[in-house]
């Protein structure tokens, strides 16, 4: 009976432990639900939450793989959210381009800002933090030189409604109730539950250890539960925003990489023991070299949709995104030994700081005192990572 | 009659699963040098660290007795304080640093607040001319030769009134002038009253600066022998460090050999990854048969680690030069995806550092090298990865729950098997195994040695490198014996002994 009991509590610890992150979330969330008497939970609130943390939810998923290489950091996404920006708005605005055109030159221009880091970060091994530190200034620096000093706004509705836009479906979405948000939800659920069961089914068929039933249903509930509230609020409210699809296609593509393939496998082995990936017949420095590519590509991305939200480019944007960017990370679980971290604990870790932002700006907290708990909850973050391990490594001594 | 200035008694001690130290007694006179030899992993450095405190009192049964007081030393500050100073194989000099500043690094002249340099320098270049070096004490460490860092570590240990001064293998990479200049240096404090405790593997050297010659084998004390007392010649003392019965620690094994010859090394030369002008691999020819078990002895830093990884894609080493025939075809290997493709498989001594992602779990460990055989398109199948883990957990015995289990949480054992399991996934036709026992409890090492009978049952080849030489000579068909980077010896497994492969591995020192 006892045994049981311990062997119980041993489950609940492991539980509590693996999905502290999500559980601190839902506290604190709940927490400026009460504190906000509920205006915390308003359909708008829950908008504006998407809508302002998009930008963070980007960044850290490529700040991730940086991370996982072995702790490293990238400083420069800030400046180069910035940098793009700043090119966008001069070739849709100030010389007229067409809009797919720019945004496809954007984009190539992440990829070219990652190549100048990565090369000299994975093939000539100078560290990355000086490198992103140098690429700080540089593309401040240029991004600043580019706008001369001034901002630059007037984007055309065909850009912005990229971004900004609303799902709206005419024969569901003219009343006061958007419907897609519903039947969207509804599709998303579906496609996850018998997603899931076939998975399991087919590892039963084959002779793998299936997922306890239990747990399984469990889980589905639970996601199932949140998805339909989240969708229910946002159909109250304009609907499903264009850039909750595109978050969710991007955070799904970089899940899948990061769990299912080599590539993928291969920057928690280089953050785990580089030695020993390198004999294993891997190319360290192409991971490397990826990861930034990786990063600056998304802090590109980032930057269309910064100045997307903002219609506007301007000589300041970017500023302090890579601290966003790093703590999410951070608080979502990465080590900062690198080797572990998940995409989903990056974007829960983003969540957690969006809803702090919110929450505090709605009760009206006073925005110096806002940093100081924002630093808090970082250092208490790593704290716990480091603490729980090190407590690992003395039960095997 | 004598007067001891330092005694060691019934000293014992135990690391997890090992016996390191078994009840050894040391008697050292004072003013005499004092010699420990004996294999590697005698004990001879275990013992030298108790006495100066890196494993604390507590940490091990027995007494010290030092200058007639029973010492219990819980750190080296607290031996060096009585003056045992202890100056080890891997020196511990900070390279970008002065002379001066390392001489007197956490002894430093003047306050903590601030330093008098002036004194620093000055005290520096005077002990510099006691040793014989004629550098100024502001050159930087990494501007020095080994030799010489050498010299700074003994001028160091001077700085802090040395009354007892712990030598282990000083002479090992140094070359045979810088040698003999550093034994009459020894002579020279031995007239000063200066006791000293060298450790060494080099018989002549011994039989020149000795007094006492204390011979430890197997964590315990064989004899000392007194030189000015007994004639010793050298074949006495390799008796005395080998003389161990081989009992049947290793399984039967029948021979496999075919005439087939899958590898082939021609006139394999490296240099050293950081000093280029260091030759750590000099012109070393030798063939691996189809089923056959190679054994490398030799002692540490005798260049077969670098050898190895050396062949291995050229993952260690500067300028390697030679020629490298696997089934007879002339292969060039420039990466160790190269050599894993060509089916090469390098299972590191260094299982923490160079083999394992401790933070992953035995399943992503094993199929690491050949992630392609468990995806498609790129993609990972990780029910398969699973299956295929748990395969290999069954066929090797790890002993765990489930192989999501993390690797940093087991044994040395099961760890080790973890890394045979990995290499044996990549299904390589040739293995070099770098001391694929080091660290591990005799049960553990019995098993490996019974995978390494069924590896070359199935036809693979096996090349193992070992420190140990009872293992090498229980293990392998053929023997190839390195020493400073050279191939000084082959022998068949029928016709090799300790004493043979001891003796080629010295004629070569002696030559020196």
């Amino acid at each position: 009976m006892s045994s049981k009991n311990a062997d119980l509590w041993e489950k609940t610890k492991s539980f509590l432990l693996k999905n502290t992150m999500v559980i601190a979330l839902v506290l604190v969330y709940l927490f400026f639900i009460i504190k906000s008497e509920g205006r915390m939970f308003l359909p708008q609130n829950i908008n504006n939450l998407i809508m302002q943390n998009s930008y963070v939810v980007i960044l850290a998923v490529g700040m991730l793989l940086c991370i996982l290489t072995g702790g490293n950091i990238d400083l420069s996404v800030g400046a180069s959210v910035c940098l793009v920006g700043a090119i966008a708005g001069v070739l849709m605005v100030n010389l007229g381009w067409n809009i797919y055109l720019s945004m496809v030159v954007c984009l190539l221009i992440g990829v070219a800002i990652g190549v100048w880091q990565g090369f000299w970060i994975a093939y000539v091994r100078v560290p990355p933090f000086i490198v992103t530190l140098a690429g700080m200034l540089l593309f401040r620096g240029l991004a600043q030189a580019i706008l001369g000093g001034l901002t630059i706004s007037g984007f055309s509705e065909d850009f912005l409604s990229i971004f900004n836009n609303y799902v709206n479906i005419p024969a569901l979405d003219s009343g006061a109730v958007k419907y897609s948000s519903i039947i969207f939800g509804v599709l998303c659920c579906l496609v996850y539950i018998v997603a899931t069961v076939l998975t399991n089914m087919n590892k039963k068929r084959k002779g793998y250890t299936a997922e306890r039933p239990a747990s399984l249903y469990t889980k589905i509930v639970i996601i199932c539960v949140i998805v339909m509230l989240l969708m229910y609020k946002l159909s109250l409210y304009k609907g499903i925003p264009f850039i909750l699809l595109w978050l969710i296609g991007i955070v799904a593509i970089y899940t899948y990489i990061t769990a299912k393939t080599t590539f993928g496998r291969h920057f928690y082995a280089l953050g785990g023991n580089e030695k020993a990936t390198k004999l294993s017949g891997i190319n360290t420095n192409r991971i490397y070299f990826s990861a930034y590519v990786n990063v600056s590509f998304l802090s590109a991305l980032a930057a269309l949709v910064v100045a997307a939200r903002f219609t506007s480019a301007n000589p300041a944007a970017g500023t302090n995104y890579e601290l966003d960017a790093i703590g999410s990370c951070f608080i979502g679980g990465a080590s900062a030994y690198g080797g572990i971290g998940k995409v989903s604990g990056a974007v829960i870790g983003a969540v957690l700081m969006g809803v702090l932002n919110l929450g505090m700006n709605i009760i009206g907290v006073d925005s110096n005192f806002q940093k100081v708990v924002k630093g808090l909850v970082l250092l208490v973050a790593v704290i716990f990572d480091v603490v729980s391990k090190r407590r690992a490594v003395k039960s095997i001594a | 009659m004598s007067d001891h200035i330092l005694e060691m008694r019934h000293i014992t001690k135990e690391f997890p699963g090992v016996k390191a130290l078994d009840d050894v007694s040391l008697e050292v006179r004072r003013g005499e040098i004092h010699a420990l030899v004996g294999e590697n992993g005698a004990g001879k450095s275990t013992l030298m660290n108790v006495l100066s405190g890196i494993y604390p009192h507590g940490s091990y049964e027995g007494e010290i007795v030092y200058n007639g007081k029973p010492c219990r030393f819980s750190t080296i500050r607290d031996s060096e304080k009585s003056g045992i100073v202890i100056i080890h194989q891997e020196l511990a000099l900070v390279p970008f640093l002065s002379i001066a500043e390392n001489m007197f690094l956490g002894n430093e002249r003047g306050s903590a607040l601030n330093i008098n340099w002036n004194e620093t320098y000055a005290k520096a270049d005077e002990l510099l001319q006691v040793v014989g070096l004629h550098e100024s004490s502001h050159t930087l460490i990494k501007d020095i030769s080994v030799g010489k860092q050498q010299l700074v570590e003994i001028a160091k240990a001077l700085s802090k009134n040395v009354q007892l001064l712990i030598l282990d293998e000083p002479t090992a990479s140094l070359n045979e002038s810088d040698s003999m200049k550093l034994l009459n240096l020894l002579k020279e404090f031995k007239k000063k009253g200066v006791t000293s405790i060298i450790i060494s593997h080099k018989l002549n050297e011994i039989a020149y600066v000795a007094d006492q010659i204390t011979i430890i084998r197997d964590g315990s004390v064989i004899e000392t022998l007194d030189m000015a007392q007994t004639a010793v010649d050298e074949g006495r003392i390799i008796r005395g460090m080998v003389g161990r019965e081989l009992t049947n620690r290793f399984p039967r094994r029948e021979h496999h050999v075919s005439d087939e010859v899958v590898l082939e090394v021609e006139h394999w030369s490296v240099q050293h990854a950081l000093y280029s002008d260091r030759t750590v691999v000099d012109d070393v020819s030798f063939i691996l048969k189809k089923g056959e078990v190679v054994g490398i002895a030799g002692l540490m830093g005798a260049g077969r680690t670098e050898l190895a990884m050396s062949i291995f894609g050229r993952s260690y080493g500067n300028d390697i030069r030679g020629t490298l025939k696997i089934h007879g075809k002339e292969v060039v290997l420039n990466s160790e995806r190269d050599a894993i493709r060509h089916g090469l498989a390098y299972v590191t001594e260094d299982r923490k550092g160079n083999g394992l992602i401790l933070s992953n779990p035995i399943r992503v460990n094993t199929s690491l090298a050949r992630l392609d055989k468990v995806s498609r398109h790129r993609v990972i199948d990780l029910d398969l990865e699973h299956n295929l883990a748990v395969d290999m957990k069954d066929k090797l015995g790890i002993k765990c729950p489930t192989v999501e289990q993390i690797v940093g949480n087991l044994s040395g054992g099961n760890q080790q098997k973890v890394l045979l399991a990995k290499w044996m996934f990549a299904e390589p036709d040739i293995m070099i195994l770098d001391e694929p026992t080091r660290g591990i409890d005799v049960g553990a090492k019995y098993e490996i040695y019974c995978i390494i009978n069924d590896l070359v049952a199935a036809g693979k080849s096996v090349i193992m490198i070992s420190s140990e030489m009872p293992e090498v000579l229980g293990m392998c068909d053929r023997i190839y014996v390195m020493s400073e980077g050279k191939i000084v010896g082959e022998m068949n497994a029928d016709s090799a002994t300790q004493e043979r492969i001891m003796s080629s591995i010295l004629s070569v020192n002696k030559g020196a």
